[in-house]
């Protein structure tokens, strides 16, 4: 888990450019331009990009903490 | 249907299973073998997070609004991005200080408050009684739905007889259950290794339970999402589901619960019981924040699925809040149903053991003991060993909470679904953010602004959310609802005219407007006094120790502490924790310890343990000859926290800036090695050199020497030779001495006006006779008017006569030229020897101004020279501020080349 001055600042910085990013992805207006009645492989629109958007953030925070640390 | 029996005997299956794994942890933690010091465990018992509200509630959330129930869990996953350092920032601070619950983290920011942490109880307790009401109705109907059929759920009498209510009997489980699992013994720490150990297992139990129903809703009723979601597109009541009411309300309402969800994840008790006061090491919050939003996922994957196919199943009727349990109960499927229950019931009581526990060390540290200690009449102070006292304390308060927690569900369970009750606690304990993160990253925060804010942040949500919501079951007058007295201004879910926002948006504006104005603003009214400001120093700079020992203006002996730390928390081990810390000071006895602040302080964050900082803060005042703490030292530590960080930057600089200089002395090292190889060469060059005349000078004076018989004419060329190669000797040595004294700075010189083509001219002169005895022409090419240089004018004709007599010696005899020329550039004076030798190739023409290195191949050709001609030429031009060099192609001649900047004297005596 030892990490550099350096690295744990980068880490901080991702994870806050990540956070802005979650708040930019998950409200108003980008939800706006996914909320049509419209469907994905079956699946509301909506729904298949709010979770979408979720597993990519997740993913992202994951490698953005993970990385470097083993 | 179920029998009631085997509900009732498979939820006590399941708590026994509970409790053995939390009997097997707390063996473990006591071997030293901790079962929770992993990250994952300390991932999953976050997810106690999801309770009923989750479980059950979000089906009915989904079934009413579609996607309105995920910004409860997008809140989460974006705070656990920061949570890498807003949590990890919390964890440290409370494990420096002791913290045992949210109101102590208050309580202990502001100057370990009493009044503050009893505030911060009071609405921890009441905000969180509606949400463990949920637990009650989520549990109690879910028995009612299996024992009895969902319709049963939407027909039930609101009114039952107490004794006939299930919730009734359900929260008299609950509190024994959890009066046994968290109260057996009083940790000095807090902590309850067992419980997490059950939290972590309750948390697979859910999300499996829920997978279950999920993927049997999904491929067992429907046919996957597609069909589900394909057939609801075709009914314009499920169509709608699909997509958010898209108006400015609607989204205003999803960042609303989004923020209100961020700050719930930190602040609910339960959650800063397990994510805090339970964390075994800081480290595990990097892994908790992704794990801990992806848990937050896959329980909500098959939410919309089952909402919607609860709603095609049952076009009217059921709650919503059921269809996890009705909708395979409807299809038969009784084993699925049971597994449901089951997994509800892990999420219930998951959720009311942790909170109950929680709010029990809070009532019991913050609200009761500063009362009963205050209380002289019950003559405490005099009692020997309060820790029995403590435990009877949290277990009454468990029951208290409990049984507040049905009042609440009978006053006004009925008027709300699931969430709806939830979310209620959300906004109470949101009024917590600014003090605690206030209190993390502002200086300036103190008492007063904290008590202003909490007060009047509670009092709005308590006027906005939890009144109406009593108004709303007919608890209270529903006139209440047009405002007091009828002012229309005043009506609680339309404050001063505001309309247009849910009433938890609204709510939430309102209380955290209230808070954080009277937070900041009461906090500005003056400036931290000595305690609060070394509370600042610990919370908000590194957690310097020095500012929690400098509180402490006086000493109190060990007869004193001791005994003091031993009635709460047992005389045995005070007496162990205080032998750790004699060891950790380097004394031998416990009874040598000095009587200074240090040890105040450590007896107070002991007791902080168990008692929590404020009501330790006032027991240990009580035999501390308390001097004024030293107000400037504290600030200065204040300063220092920032200046810390300054240095460690500086720190950083300065490790940079010496890794360069390694580097540097690296490269000199080996430069210096380099050097010494070179000195070896030329000591065994030298040695080399001088041996071939000494040997070829021994051997022919042995002859003369052995044989008398050698006539004149052998005698007269055999010393010639001798002549030849002593002369030889005495210039090599000569030169060696030269270029030494050159190298090592001491060689003299005599510096003046020089005209250079003078020196030219006579360095010629002087070499004529060699020329022509070799057959070689020499031509000269020289201005009239010689240009004037500062320099030693012996030194130069040395240069010169160097350079001439070694090109004579590499032309070919009798068709040999050599050209000499000189020129004045614009700064200086330019002389150039060319030759029509053989020419010196490209990779040589460094190598030739080695020490003992010649032109063409040593091995083939005899050595013409010494090999430091050259070296001992290019010294003294550069000393000069010149340069010499060579231009050469091989089988072309060879031009030596040297430049002497124009001396002052010559520009202006001319």
């Amino acid at each position: 888990m030892r990490k550099s001055a350096n690295e744990r600042r980068l880490t901080a910085q991702r994870l806050v450019a990540l956070f802005l990013l979650g708040c930019a992805l998950f409200n108003y207006p980008v939800l706006s331009l996914f909320n049509h009645p419209a469907q994905l492989l079956g699946i509301p629109l909506l729904y298949a990009y709010l979770f979408g958007a979720w597993v990519a953030l997740i993913a992202l925070i994951a490698w953005a903490v993970e990385r470097g640390s083993d | 249907m179920a029998q009631g029996w085997i509900l009732l005997l498979a939820s006590l299956i399941y708590l026994g299973i509970l409790f053995a794994i939390a009997y097997w942890a707390d063996r473990r933690s006591d071997a030293g073998r901790s079962v929770i010091d992993h990250p994952t465990i300390y991932a999953l018992s976050l997810g106690v997070y999801c309770t009923t509200w989750t479980f059950y509630g979000s089906v009915g959330r989904a079934a009413a609004t579609g996607i309105g129930f995920l910004p409860i869990y997008l809140g989460p996953t974006l705070m656990f991005a920061l949570g890498w350092f807003v949590l990890r920032k919390i964890v440290r601070v409370a494990k420096a200080n002791r913290i045992t619950s949210i109101a102590d983290f208050v309580a202990s920011r502001y100057g370990k408050s009493q009044l503050l942490g009893g505030l911060v109880t009071v609405i921890a307790v009441v905000g969180v009684i509606p949400y463990i009401a949920l637990q009650l109705k989520a549990v109690s109907n879910s028995f009612t739905v299996l024992a009895g059929g969902p319709d049963l759920v939407t027909a039930r009498a609101a009114a039952a007889p107490m004794l006939q209510d299930s919730a009734f009997y359900v929260a008299i489980v609950l509190a024994a259950f959890t009066i046994l699992f968290g109260t057996r013994h009083l940790d000095a720490t807090e902590r309850h290794e067992g419980m997490v150990a059950a939290i972590a297992f309750e948390s697979v139990v859910k999300l499996l339970a829920f997978f279950v129903v999920g993927l049997y809703v999904t491929y067992g009723v429907f046919d996957g999402f597609g069909d589900i979601f394909g057939r609801a597109a075709e009914i314009p009541r499920l169509a709608k589901l699909a997509v958010a009411r898209d108006t400015a309300a609607s989204y205003g309402s999803w960042a609303a619960l989004t923020f209100l969800s961020m700050l719930s994840v930190m602040l609910l008790p339960r959650q800063f019981q397990i994510a805090v006061v339970e964390n075994v090491n800081e480290s595990h919050v990097a892994r908790s924040v992704w794990l801990f939003p992806l848990y937050l996922l896959l329980i909500n994957v098959f939410v919309l699925p089952i909402a919607v196919g609860g709603l095609m199943q049952f076009p009217g009727g059921v709650d919503a809040d059921t269809f996890v349990l009705t909708v395979p109960l409807a299809r038969g499927q009784e084993a699925i149903a049971l597994l449901v229950f089951i997994g509800g019931l892990s999420a219930a009581t998951g959720m009311v053991i942790v909170e109950t526990i929680a709010l029990s060390t809070m009532v019991c540290n913050d609200l009761v003991m500063p009362l009963l200690l205050r209380w002289k009449a019950l003559g405490l102070d005099r009692r020997p060993d309060l820790s029995g006292l403590l435990l009877e304390i949290r277990r009454w308060a468990i029951a208290v909470i409990l049984m507040l927690g049905y009042a609440y569900f009978r006053a006004a369970g009925e008027a709300y679904a699931l969430v709806a009750i939830g979310l209620i606690s959300f906004a109470a304990v949101a009024q917590f953010a600014p003090a605690v993160f206030g209190g993390l990253y502002w200086k300036d925060g103190t008492r007063e602004g904290a008590l202003a804010g909490l007060s009047a942040g509670f009092l709005v949500w308590a006027y906005t959310l939890l009144l109406p919501s009593f108004a709303k079951s007919g608890w209270l007058p529903s006139d209440f609802m047009g405002g007091p007295f009828g002012l229309e201004l005043l009506r609680p879910q339309q404050l001063f005219g505001l309309a247009g926002l849910d009433e938890i948006s609204h709510s939430l504006f309102w209380s955290l407007l209230a808070n954080i104005a009277c937070y900041v603003g009461f906090s500005l009214r003056r400036s931290p006094d000595a305690r609060e400001a070394g509370q600042a120093a610990v919370f908000v700079g590194t957690g310097d120790a020095r500012a929690g020992v400098l509180q402490w203006g006086g000493g109190a002996p060990v007869a004193e502490l001791l005994p003091l730390a031993g009635r709460f928390i047992g005389p045995e081990r005070a007496r162990e924790a205080f032998a750790r810390y004699a060891r950790s000071r380097g004394v031998r006895d416990v009874d040598a310890l000095p009587a200074d602040a240090g040890l105040v302080h450590f007896a107070e964050s002991l007791l902080a343990g168990a008692i929590g900082s404020a009501s330790a803060r006032v027991m240990v005042a009580s035999v501390v000859e308390e001097a004024p703490p030293d107000l400037d030292a504290i600030m200065n530590i204040l300063d220092e926290a920032s200046q810390v960080r300054a240095h460690s930057r500086e720190i950083e600089q300065k490790s940079r800036e010496l890794e360069a200089a390694t580097a540097e002395l690296r490269a000199a090292n080996e430069r210096l090695r380099e050097l010494d190889r070179m000195k070896d060469d030329f000591i065994s060059t030298v040695s080399h050199e001088l041996r071939t005349p000494l040997t070829s000078i021994r051997a022919f004076s042995e002859m003369l020497f052995e044989d008398p018989r050698i006539d004149l004419e052998e005698r007269k060329r055999f010393l010639g030779i001798i002549v030849h190669e002593t002369e030889r000797l005495t210039r090599l040595i000569n030169q060696i001495l030269d270029l030494a004294k050159l190298e090592s700075g001491r060689a003299e010189w005599t510096s003046g006006d020089v005209n250079l083509v003078e020196v030219v001219r006579e360095s010629c002169e002087s070499l004529s006779q060699l020329y022509r005895d070799k057959g070689v022409a020499l031509t000269v090419a020289l201005p009239d008017q010689g240009p004037i240089v500062q320099a030693d004018r012996d030194r130069l004709m040395q240069v010169m006569i160097n350079l001439l007599s070694n090109a004579v010696k590499f032309v070919a005899p009798e068709t040999g030229r050599v050209r000499v020329d000189a020129e004045v550039e614009h700064a200086g004076v330019r002389v150039t020897v060319a030759d029509n030798g053989p020419g010196i190739p490209p990779e040589d023409q460094e190598a030739i101004f080695e020490k003992f290195r010649q032109g063409g191949s040593v091995l083939t050709d005899k050595p013409v020279g010494t090999g430091l001609g050259l070296p001992i030429s290019r010294q003294i031009v550069e000393y000069f501020g010149g340069r010499l060099w060579v231009e050469s192609r091989a089988g072309a001649g060879a031009a030596f080349i040297f430049t002497l900047p124009l001396g002052e004297a010559g520009d202006t005596s001319e």
